[in-house]
């Protein structure tokens, strides 16, 4: 698939899902303890969330990274904009900044 | 093949300049590691602008050569 293909295919998924994580593996079998980590956090928030598995299509794997000029696996996106890894997220999450990021948009009550 | 400590250390230091930067092999095996990385270069920047210019200190390895990096970032203020 060629690479401009992909990012628009990427960029749709982004738009259409406010809350969305690029991942090894899916959220019932994370395949990467940085991915699972991020899962863990989003379902104790309690937050709707979707998952693309990248290890399902090297063409999304590599142009998530592409996309986001961001070398690795995972990648969290909120209502279209880039939150990070699984450092960032993990980070923003003990700081309570995550949750106040998803009520700030309407993603949690 | 897996990065030595020193490598991504030096790499780390000479892409930001007077960055405290301290390395932890997490698996030991050279090839999972947290950089812990202070500097007042990171004042003003978002989390992700400051990991990216951790990511972008090792010009491209992270994600292949190196497998696992990952970044703890401070910002050091100046007088410090």
């Amino acid at each position: 698939m060629n690479n401009e293909i992909i990012l628009t295919k990427i960029q749709e998924e982004i738009q259409s899902n406010p809350v969305l994580l690029f991942m090894k593996g899916t959220d019932q079998f994370p395949q990467c303890g940085f991915s699972s980590v991020v899962v863990q956090i989003l379902k104790t928030l309690s937050v709707p969330f979707k998952t693309i598995d990248v290890l399902a299509d090297p063409a999304i794997r590599q142009g998530i990274k592409d996309f986001s000029s961001w070398p690795t696996i995972p990648q969290l996106y909120i209502k279209g904009e880039f939150i990070g890894g699984c450092d960032i997220v993990r980070e923003m999450h003990q700081a309570g900044e995550l949750e106040a990021l998803l009520k700030d948009k309407g993603l949690v009550g | 093949m897996p990065m030595p400590a020193s490598e991504i250390q030096q790499l780390i230091e000479e892409a930001i300049p007077g960055a405290q930067v301290r390395l932890e092999d997490l698996a030991g095996d050279n090839d999972h590691y947290v950089a812990h990385v202070a500097s007042s270069v990171f004042e003003g920047m978002s989390r992700i602008q400051q990991h990216q210019l951790v990511y972008d200190a090792l010009g491209g390895r992270v994600g292949g050569q190196l497998h696992a990096l990952s970044v703890k970032t401070t910002i050091l203020k100046n007088n410090q």
